[in-house]
């Protein structure tokens, strides 16, 4: 369970990595998506995998740890809140400039000197 | 009764104060979220007074909810975290006057954001939880996306976004070296942590070490640490005048939690994690002076040439921190003081400024004359000889106890050369500035644009804390020295927080 637990944090993590590394925003915030998914998984596994057990002391033979559980929790409403922030900025961009490259070469500050 | 409630104070009150803030206020909404926001402002540098004092004495530790550490959240208030209250407090107040006149009708919703942002930082500076740590971050990232973006515009825009998606990656990491330190020590109280840490041997120690230098990437992106700092400059230089002011702040909450985590956990006691990162300080800070001192000197804008007067406050404080000798901290956190302020008061100067020059703005070149050409050139030489280091403000005090403070063949020789010509490139790119735009300027009448009394004090404000810097220079250095023992032997904090030689908090 470990290993299939790992590759799958692992894929995760190297597929968001390559949609970051894009540079255009759309990719990225999918990117950055699956990588909060990854740190997710990740989080929810330094309590030590265990399965069928509850999270309370003296209930079972084992138990499983709430704490990361109760990280997790706090990380996905974060970054819940941050992709549809980045989401919205990144649509903003998209109209402004004509372009979803996040640097953007013929994006020049003189344009706006310009006028 | 409320004394003992008081170490949660400077959250609570930003807080409500945001809340009632977001209330719909009738036909002149901006009035009543003005009076708010100066009232909580106010309130806050009364509290962080109280806090200072009183750290003095002991260490406050309150248990949020009455749970214990190291299983509940604890603010802890010693003298670090009191002085950094207190330092937001002092810079918050004048920023939002300044702000209160007209800029805040920029965009919506500006005083509740700058509340919420005041909030993160208070927190990230009172918390003694890693977890809690990361949430605070997030609160002030959260308020600081929304505020960069204050006033609209497409480089605006553009600087946002590159702000944001960074961030989140920051926070990813952020969440990753958690996870590490958690599975390996299991607790996220950071005395706790600290204990544990001392405690690990063989690989154990080993994947602690891997946490602690992701956590030290997290914090050199805040603090913009050099292969981490591109987002600053833009980011600082296209925001308006007091959010940019606000924000000389916030690379001090990357300052502090570094100084905070790598002292107490990865400090001198840490067993086999010791003295983690303190090279990758040194060597990064140094790059970063030389950058940062190249950048001024190569910007033709001179919002962005104090932007890079930022990357190299952030280049000399690290690098002083990472020498980890009791007089290097001190120095680092007088520096600290000193370099908040006149920041924030230079990014409230080019505001006035940009505004009077009207269409040069704040380019570095030929304009018109400003219609309050006295007074802000006298503004103007007072905070450029502080934030270079010209005697006799509190510039040159800070730059003397840093180089003071190196100590072996080896700092000094790094050190002084890289220090000194960076405050050789910022005197000559600010000497340039002034003259460009203060003296050498077209004939003909000045501009019409003028600023009201008030708007310009909130700037003299911030100069004269650097002035009482500077006069009160030895109880404040007396002070820092304190903070330099507490941090210096993390036995002090651990034993307030856990209660092992009984704690404040009964």
């Amino acid at each position: 369970m470990e290993t299939l637990y790992a590759i799958t944090v692992g894929t995760l993590t190297a597929c968001s990595v390559y949609l970051i590394l894009r540079a255009r925003s759309f990719p990225i915030v999918i990117g950055l998506t699956m990588l909060s998914y990854a740190v997710n998984l990740f989080l929810f596994s330094t309590g030590r995998l265990v399965i069928d057990q509850v999270p309370i002391i003296g209930a079972g033979e084992h138990y499983t740890d709430p704490l990361p559980q109760a990280l997790v929790l706090t990380a996905i409403v974060i970054g819940f809140a941050m992709t549809a922030y980045s989401i919205i900025l990144a649509v903003r961009v998209r109209g402004e400039f004509g372009s979803d490259e996040v640097n953007e070469p013929n994006y020049q500050a003189d344009k706006e000197d310009k006028r | 009764m409320l004394a003992q409630h008081l170490p949660i104070l400077p959250l609570l009150i930003p807080l409500f104060a945001a809340l009632l803030q977001l209330f719909p206020w009738g036909d002149n909404p901006q009035f009543y979220r003005r009076i708010i926001g100066l009232v909580s402002c106010s309130g806050l540098i009364v509290v962080s007074v109280i806090l200072v004092l009183q750290a003095d004495t002991a260490t406050l530790v309150y248990a949020v909810g009455n749970w214990q550490a190291p299983y509940g959240i604890v603010l802890v208030v010693d003298r670090l975290a009191a002085m950094m209250v207190l330092l937001t407090a002092l810079l918050a107040l004048p920023v939002l006057v300044f702000g209160c006149y007209g800029e805040d009708n920029l965009g919506s919703h500006f005083h509740a954001l700058f509340q919420f942002q005041l909030l993160g930082i208070l927190g990230a500076f009172l918390t003694g939880d890693l977890f809690n740590l990361f949430v605070f971050f997030e609160v002030l990232l959260i308020s600081s996306y929304a505020l960069l973006m204050h006033g609209g515009g497409k480089k605006k825009l553009r600087a946002t976004l590159h702000y944001v998606l960074l961030n989140l990656a920051g926070s990813a990491l952020f969440l990753i070296s958690l996870g590490v330190l958690y599975g390996i020590t299991g607790t996220l109280n950071m005395a706790d942590m600290a204990l544990k840490v001392a405690a690990l041997s063989g690989d154990d120690a080993a994947i602690a070490r891997i946490g602690g230098l992701v956590l030290l990437i997290v914090f050199g992106l805040k603090a913009a640490l050099l292969p981490l700092y591109f987002w600053l400059p833009q980011a600082y230089a296209n925001t308006t005048g007091t959010v940019a002011a606000l924000f000389a702040i916030m690379t001090k909450v990357g300052i502090y939690a570094i100084i905070r985590v790598f002292t107490l956990i990865f400090g001198a006691d840490a067993g086999l994690a010791a003295g983690l990162g303190y090279d990758w300080l040194w060597w990064l800070g140094l790059a970063t002076l030389a950058v940062g001192g190249l950048g001024v000197l190569g910007s033709r804008d001179l919002r962005l040439a104090i932007a890079y007067l930022v990357v190299i406050s952030v280049g000399t404080m690290l690098t002083t921190f990472s020498m980890a000798n009791e007089r290097a901290i001190s120095a680092v956190l007088y520096y600290l003081l000193h370099s908040t302020l006149v920041t924030g008061a230079l990014f409230l100067l080019v505001d006035v400024i940009a505004e009077q020059r009207g269409k040069t703005a704040s380019r570095i070149i030929k304009g018109r004359k400003l219609a309050q050409h006295g007074v802000l050139g006298l503004l103007f030489f007072v905070a450029a000889i502080t934030v270079i280091g010209m005697p006799p403000l509190s510039g040159f005090v800070s730059k003397l106890f840093i180089l003071e403070a190196a100590r072996t063949g080896a700092q000094v020789a790094l050190l002084w050369p890289l220090v000194l010509f960076s405050t050789f490139l910022g005197m000559i790119a600010l000497s340039r500035a002034g003259s460009r735009m203060f003296w050498h300027t077209l004939p003909g009448k000045a501009t019409d644009i003028r600023h009201a009394a008030g708007q310009l004090a909130t700037i003299a404000v911030l100069l004269i804390g650097a002035l009482v810097l500077t006069v009160l220079a030895e109880p404040i250095s007396a002070f820092t020295n304190a903070i330099a023992a507490d941090l210096s032997h993390p036995q002090r904090y651990i034993d307030a927080v856990l209660q092992l030689t009984g704690g404040s908090y009964e």
